[in-house]
């Protein structure tokens, strides 16, 4: 790769992290797995002056359970998500994406932090209604996941601040379900749906939806959950919930899918994830 | 003398692994990027970002003052007398040919065309400069649709009043009468859609010019093709320009060619005096090596209500993009040789035309030409089929050309040379029961689930080329079609075989090896078989178009021969026995009958170098020549199942099975067939199913990445199932015929006739590849549509 120059440097410390942020201005990058960031500047879409490298900076790892909250630390590579089935939804999802190079390289915080709606993780916080933990100059701060995703790859974290934990409730006794729809497996999803159900017998106690790739930012799919909330969950009720999935959406077009389709896919993803959650297959 | 002859004679046929795997995969090949040289320069090329525009000016100061640049040459700055060449000048035929220089000379033709050439002492250094070059671009209107360019539309090339850059025809039989007797007439627009070689090495050079000699080290399929056009362009004589094509990670025909990178750092160099290195990144790779297809075929085919076909014709529009490269206006003419198919068409016939746009240009990418017509054909059979109500495999079996050893000519007069094509059939039928598929399809429905079967009965044209079919005065190449081969046995024994093929992936160090060794009596690690390199052994012709085997492996099996001739009569004389007598037995030759007293092939060396007891008048020395043209092309043929399932609700299709039955004549090497054949069915796959060179209207190309430009995976394909039948070729020594290419050609007609038989009871009768999940979505929708039902 011929990416344009850029200084390089590796931070020993969470504070010096950000002190380096602070002094390399508006061009410096953070730099975790480095499977977002890097190929932008193979193709020299992106451009940073200064790399800092996160990956010596002790305390950013591990997954740990406390209060019934998950706490995940930001450089935990995809596999090891894969690798933690207690995660549920996360670990299931986290399995999915591009191949096993790619996940044992790229992090959970650095693919949060990047906001990219195509991304995988980005509506499993969503759907999960976690949050991630910034420290900047000014000290630490919780972003909520529906605060976290403000446009297409732009985030609430601000430019000297560093993603450090990811948190999602555990969601005991809950059933999952993710759906994505790609032309080849290590594609980034044309769309996925996640989907996480609560029951009682075959109530629905609560539910959450959330879409990938439908709009500039991960998506809940609000209609849908509203029509199963409370509800029987039936092959019927779902089917009839998920025509809902795309209401209010308006996915961009790509040369392999149109918004029309997007949306039959939202759709038709939808119902497969809610079936998958509600243990109906 | 350590060398030891083990030799049995029976290396051919055998499934030895390859020679040339242990240094490859443990990375101990050395590629064109691998090579670096003392005082060497880093090139980068300024590209156009516009599809059609005058360049109105261009400021190289700032990028010349950057820390490293060494030089930054336009096109005023070329002294070359010609731009790149293109090598079909068919006899009576107007070709309309522009002008294609190494840097865009007034005006641009295509995203990526190059306008400047940076040269400094770092790659880094040297793209950093590239972006410091301004380039003042005025647009021009931009044609990207071939349809639209042929119906007049902006011209590319101004100079030509037309996009047409050539029309040219190939048939026989008589048309009207066969259209005239048909019962049913089929009228079909086939798109055969573009896409791009995508091997796994990009392109790179090295060129250095030191005491008077050129070296040019290049990623290419055609090292002597390179000396030759390096000779005539740059005015250096042949004996004082080596072109080394080292290990090459895969071509697929894009690396067939001279590209302006090529002769631009070879100019370079010599300029500078110092060497001028270049490697290709893979967005400049999708941009401007050559792309492949991108053909319309309007096809119409008569037959009678029993099947028997009466008439085809096909109009081909090939879309050309905007210059033309080594080949590149002879390619769809290569479809016209096989628009038989493997079927006995009263009369055939094929225009072709040829048409400019503001793409880059397409050239030979695996099957070339042959994989275009074999879809039409075979998609047309099963599309007949329908028509008829008719099996599509009794249809086929109906019109086959029946089993034929020594030529068969068709409609238009092309000879076959020997084919089995119910054979195939039926033992592609022993491993693939269409009944059975059918059945497991009706269970899968109510799942969503549509499954479907396709097939595809195919021949093809390979073995370029008998140099009096395809030279200047029939056909209209600019050259000849034989291939060269030394076999040198050293005084211990040990033989090197120097082919003038260029494998680049293929195995010819394995297979080339196997054929000499069983002539002469050795083990094939014995043989050494040394390639791509102008500067060893004789002029060859390079590797293309599955023409290595079948003309240089019968070069190498000739040479060897004539070697084994020799050494008969040296045994003869030795031995004191009538050289008719001499056998080679178990790595010896001996008297017929006494198997004790022979001679080894380390011994006969010994005795050819140290010449005290040759016959009278033997030159010493063992080490012969051969340069061979074969009297006719080889048509391998073979029969492929493929079996889908496609997921009705989103429209995407999963390969489940894939049966092929290859029949390239006696097999050399059955490991490097399967090996060919996989990676051609994979190809055929690749283009049915994802892959897509794809323009927008303003030029620019929007698959220029491999996320968009869609590669199949491991992930994605089914494990494939693979047989043979053996039809000997009555062309060669060998029996062999061409096998690179095959799989590709036999592939895209299989996907489709499957992904068809899937939608049909869904009402879908007919869409085009390339065959994504929206558009069979799509598909299905309008099919709904049309039959009334809630969409």
């Amino acid at each position: 790769m011929i990416p344009a120059e850029f200084d390089y440097a590796v931070a020993g410390s969470l504070d010096e992290a950000i002190q380096m942020l602070v002094d390399g201005g508006e061009d410096a990058k953070l730099l975790a797995g480095g499977h977002s960031l890097i190929p932008l500047m193979k193709l020299r879409l992106a451009a940073p002056s200064l790399l800092v490298d996160l990956r010596k900076v002790p305390g950013l790892g591990g997954i740990n359970r406390e209060d019934g909250t998950w706490r995940i630390g930001a450089l935990t590579p995809h596999t090891v998500l894969e690798h933690s089935p207690d995660l549920g939804l996360a670990s299931t999802v986290a399995g999915t994406i591009a191949d096993p190079q790619v996940r044992n390289r790229g992090t959970i915080g650095g693919s949060l932090a990047h906001g990219d709606p195509a991304s995988d993780l980005p509506a499993v916080l969503l759907a999960a209604e976690g949050s991630v933990t910034v420290q900047g100059p000014d000290g630490q701060r919780t972003i909520e996941a529906s605060d976290l995703f403000q446009n297409y790859m732009e985030t609430a974290i601000g430019p000297t601040e560093v993603l450090t934990e990811v948190r999602m409730p555990a969601f005991d006794g809950w059933g999952h379900g993710y759906e994505k729809f790609n032309r080849r497996s290590e594609d980034w999803a044309m769309v996925a749906v996640s989907a996480l159900v609560k029951q009682t017998g075959d109530v629905c106690e609560d539910v959450r939806v959330s879409l990938t790739n439908m709009g500039s930012v991960p998506l809940r799919a609000k209609a849908v959950e509203d029509a199963l909330r409370g509800q029987s969950l039936t092959a019927d009720s779902i089917a009839k919930a998920a025509e809902q999935a795309a209401e209010g959406t308006d996915p961009p077009a790509d040369l392999n899918a149109s918004a029309d389709y997007k949306r039959h896919l939202a759709r038709v993803l939808t119902r497969r994830a809610l079936t998958q959650a509600a243990g109906l297959t | 003398m350590s060398a030891t002859t083990t030799g049995n004679g029976t290396y051919v046929g055998q499934s030895l692994r390859r020679k040339e795997d242990p240094r490859l995969i443990t990375g101990q090949g050395s590629y064109v990027d691998d090579v670096n040289l003392p005082g060497q320069l880093w090139a980068a090329w300024v590209r156009s970002p516009e599809a059609h525009a005058k360049i109105t000016s261009i400021d190289t100061s700032a990028a010349k003052e950057r820390p490293g640049v060494v030089a930054v040459y336009t096109n005023a700055d070329l002294d070359m007398e010609a731009g790149l060449p293109m090598a079909w000048v068919p006899p009576g035929v107007e070709v309309n040919t522009p002008d294609h220089w190494v840097l865009a000379k007034d005006a641009v033709k295509h995203v990526g065309d190059p306008v400047a050439l940076v040269v400094g002492t770092s790659r880094y250094s040297v793209v950093d400069a590239a972006e410091d070059v301004i380039v003042e671009y005025d647009p021009l209107p931009v044609v990207t649709d071939p349809e639209a360019a042929i119906a007049g539309g902006p011209f590319v090339h101004e100079q030509f009043g037309t996009n047409k850059v050539c029309d040219w025809s190939l048939g026989g039989g008589d048309l009207e009468k066969g259209f005239a007797e048909a019962d049913v007439i089929l009228e079909r627009r086939i798109v055969n859609h573009r896409m791009a070689g995508a091997a796994i090495e990009p392109r790179g050079v090295l060129a250095q010019h030191r005491a008077g000699k050129l070296t040019v080290w290049s990623s290419t399929q055609v090292p002597h093709f390179l000396r030759l056009f390096l000779t005539i362009l740059l005015g250096i004589p042949e004996d004082r320009v080596r072109v080394i094509a080292p290990e090459v990670g895969g071509g697929f025909g894009s690396k067939l060619n001279i590209y302006a990178e090529e002769v631009g750092c070879a100019w370079a160099s010599i300029k500078l005096r110092r060497p001028v290195k270049w490697i290709e990144t893979r967005s400049e790779g999708m941009m401007v090596t050559h792309h492949g297809r991108d053909q319309i075929n309007y096809v119409k085919i008569g037959a009678k209500r029993d099947g028997t076909l009466t008439a085809w014709h096909t109009r081909i529009l090939a879309d050309l993009g905007a210059y033309q490269m080594l080949l590149t206006p002879l390619i769809p003419p290569l479809s016209a040789f096989v628009m038989s198919g493997v079927y006995n068409t009263p009369a055939v016939q094929t225009d072709v035309t040829g048409v400019m746009t503001n793409k880059f240009a397409t050239d030979a990418i695996r099957g070339a030409g042959r994989p275009e017509a074999t879809h039409t054909i075979e998609v047309m059979m099963d599309q007949l089929a329908q028509e008829l109500g008719m099996d599509g495999l009794e249809l086929r079996r109906k019109n086959f050309i029946p089993p034929f050893e020594n030529g068969h000519e068709t409609a238009m007069g092309i000879v076959y040379d020997s084919g089995n094509y119910v054979a195939a059939l039926d033992k592609l039928l022993e491993h693939i029961d269409p009944a059975e598929v059918r059945q497991e399809a009706e269970g899968l429905r109510e799942k969503g689930v549509y499954r479907g079967i396709g097939f595809s009965t195919y021949t093809e044209i390979c073995g370029n080329a008998p140099s009096r079919a395809v030279g200047p005065s029939a056909f209209g190449l600019q050259g000849g079609g034989w291939e060269s081969a030394t076999v040198r046995v050293h005084a211990s024994g040990s033989v090197t075989l120097y082919t003038g093929t260029s494998p680049h992936g293929q195995g010819h160090e394995t297979g080339f090896a196997q054929i000499v060794a069983d002539r002469l009596g050795i083990d094939p690690s014995m043989v050494e078989v040394i390639h791509g390199d102008t500067d060893t052994g004789p002029w060859g012709l390079d590797t293309y178009g599955s023409r290595s085997l079948a003309v240089g492996g019968e070069a190498a099996a000739r040479t060897a021969k004539k070697v084994a001739d020799k050494a008969t009569q040296i045994v003869a004389h030795q031995l004191e026995a009538a050289p008719e007598d001499i056998e080679l037995r178990d790595g010896k030759w001996s008297v017929r009958g006494s198997p004790d007293r022979g001679m080894t092939l380390a011994e006969v060396a010994g005795a050819a170098y140290i010449p005290e007891n040759l016959p009278e008048g033997m030159e010493p020395g063992l080490d012969e020549q051969t340069f061979y043209d074969p009297e006719n092309f080889v048509f391998p043929f073979g029969a492929h199942a493929c079996v889908v399932d496609i997921d009705a609700e989103t429209g995407k299709v999963k390969v489940v099975r894939w049966v092929a039955v290859d029949d390239c004549g006696p097999a050399i090497n059955p490991l490097l067939i399967d090996g060919q054949v996989h990676g051609g069915i994979t190809h055929g796959i690749g283009q049915a199913l994802y892959e897509r060179i794809e323009y927008d209207e303003s030029g620019q190309l929007v698959t220029g990445t491999f996320v968009d430009y869609a590669l199949p995976t491991a992930a994605e394909l089914p494990s494939y199932e693979t047989d043979r039948t053996e039809t000997r070729s009555p062309v060669n020594t060998l029996g062999v015929k061409g096998v690179g290419e095959a799989g590709t050609i036999a592939a895209t007609p299989a996907v489709l006739n499957a992904v068809l038989d899937a939608l049909r009871p869904l009402g879908v009768t007919y869409i085009d590849m390339p065959l994504s999940p929206m558009r069979i979505w799509e598909a299905i929708q309008d099919a709904k549509g049309k039959a009334g039902a809630p969409a």
